[in-house]
């Protein structure tokens, strides 16, 4: 009975330990920035997911399209119907990996983040350097990439062609906390 | 063996637990959301009367909108085109879901002031809602000059209102339908007998046919017409270009007026006797205020 009870217990304790391994967050920034010779537009969104399992350094990241929020209310209504197509393509998620995620502490916290990023039904293999800062309760991710419109297949007409940059600037911060 | 066995399911449980990939939990926790539906219509207008569609606050929208002559009127009106009609209008998005807005029509020398206002929108997801509504008010004041001196009309006399609920479906990021019950009130009326208070059911569509042009369709069955004036029922059919910023339409259509009491009640051409006004609307939209 004694071997009964270790093992229900050892079990429990495991499903717990392990189940907080995994920091979560549903309120993560995500911008990104275009600057052109005719305008810089800038888009804010306050509504990303991303979950990290600390085990394995594993990420993921899933954020809708159309909570990108525009300085002119316009450029929303054009972002996503005709450049992103959030209609038939909701999502951007990125998943990958931190690497050496282990080796990470107070003074180390520097580590590349490795995955792939679906924008627009086209995915693209990147990564990217991010500042990973490990508090008591909580994950806090940050950093920025550079991504090509034209690796994900969004079409943007020669009228406008000047008004958008075609090297978009990416960045997010992730405040993640445990979840379960 | 008995505890051997109950220690592999329960690793399999716990493991399980484990295991659930990041981006199923993901799913998970999104799951609960609601989307609004938008961008049922490019612009204000469907063709010559107005769409569900409101501008952001902060938005001021310059319309110009121009009919010709009847393309029937022949070679020597260059087939309606020494004839113009135009109407300019300022349309401001006191909030998004609020446009208040000042026009001006060389039809009857028309003044018109109307206010727009977005009551529900279509939604997708946790908790739908099939429709866009979008209630429409305006008042109209004539000032043209054609009466005798001794019969000059009041103010009041020459205002008309109208009223109209706009009710709209995106069936899906192609096709958009929209129906609108209108009444239409006039202070004075041609005779003594014609109706001070009428009624009017439209219908109209879009038709995405690229992602920046569509074709247009709009209709407008009036139900209790003036009796002691042939009018015929307003058709509108055009084309929809968007190029950011600016909305581009080109109409055809058998009213001449662009305002709603006017291509509703007063529309005297017969579409398919080639009593066609070609025209166009052009709007350009400013973002005067930051939305943050």
């Amino acid at each position: 009975m004694k071997g009964f009870y270790f093992i229900v217990f050892g079990t429990l304790l495991m499903h717990n330990i392990s189940a907080q391994d995994k920091y979560l967050t549903k309120e993560g920034f995500v911008s990104f920035f275009s600057h052109s010779i005719v305008e810089d537009i800038k888009a804010d969104n306050n509504q990303v997911l991303s979950i990290v399992d600390t085990s394995t350094g594993k990420i993921a990241i899933q954020l809708l399209m159309r909570s990108f929020i525009f300085e002119k209310a316009l450029m929303r209504e054009h972002f996503n119907e005709n450049y992103v197509e959030s209609y038939k393509f909701p999502k951007a998620t990125f998943s990958g990996e931190i690497k050496n995620f282990a080796d990470l502490d107070e003074t180390n916290t520097v580590a590349e983040i490795v995955g792939t990023l679906t924008v627009h039904g086209k995915q693209k293999e990147i990564s990217s350097m991010v500042t990973v800062i490990i508090a008591d309760n909580n994950i806090t991710l940050t950093g920025d990439f550079m991504v090509e419109v034209a690796d994900f297949d969004i079409k943007i007409p020669a009228i406008v062609a000047n008004n958008i940059a075609k090297t978009i600037k990416v960045s997010f911060e992730l405040h993640h906390e445990p979840y379960n | 063996m008995k505890y051997t066995l109950l220690f592999v399911i329960m690793l399999f449980v716990s493991l399980r637990g484990n295991s659930q990939d990041l981006e199923s939990i993901l799913e998970q926790e999104s799951s609960d959301t609601t989307h609004l539906v938008f961008a049922t219509f490019n612009g204000t207008r469907l063709l010559n009367g107005h769409s569900v569609e409101t501008r952001k606050e902060g938005i001021l929208e310059f319309m110009i909108s121009h009919r010709f002559g009847r393309v029937n009127s022949g070679f020597d009106q260059l087939f309606g085109l020494d004839e113009s009609n135009i109407r300019f209008g300022f349309e401001y998005a006191f909030a998004d879901k609020l446009t208040i807005a000042l026009g001006r029509s060389s039809f009857e020398k028309t003044f018109d002031t109307y206010a727009k206002y977005r009551l529900a929108q279509q939604k997708t997801g946790k908790n739908p809602f099939p429709l866009s509504i979008t209630l429409f008010g305006s008042a109209t004041a004539e000032t043209i000059k054609d009466y005798l001196p001794e019969n000059k009309p009041s103010f009041s006399e020459r205002i008309t209102y109208t009223g109209q609920v706009l009710l709209a479906h995106k069936m899906n990021p192609n096709l958009s339908l929209q129906v609108m019950p209108t009444f239409v009130h006039f202070n004075t009326v041609p005779f003594d007998n014609d109706p001070h208070d009428m009624f009017a059911l439209g219908i109209g569509t879009r038709i995405k046919i690229s992602k920046r042009v569509s074709l247009n369709g709009e209709y407008y069955y009036n139900i209790n017409p003036f009796e002691s004036v042939d009018v015929k029922n307003s058709l509108a059919l055009g084309i929809d270009i968007e190029t950011g910023g600016h909305i581009f339409q080109l109409v055809f259509t058998n009213a001449v007026s662009m305002i709603e009491k006017g291509f509703i009640s007063e529309t005297t051409g017969g579409f398919f006797n080639g009593d066609i006004h070609f025209g166009f609307n052009i709007s350009r939209a400013f973002q005067i205020k930051k939305t943050k």
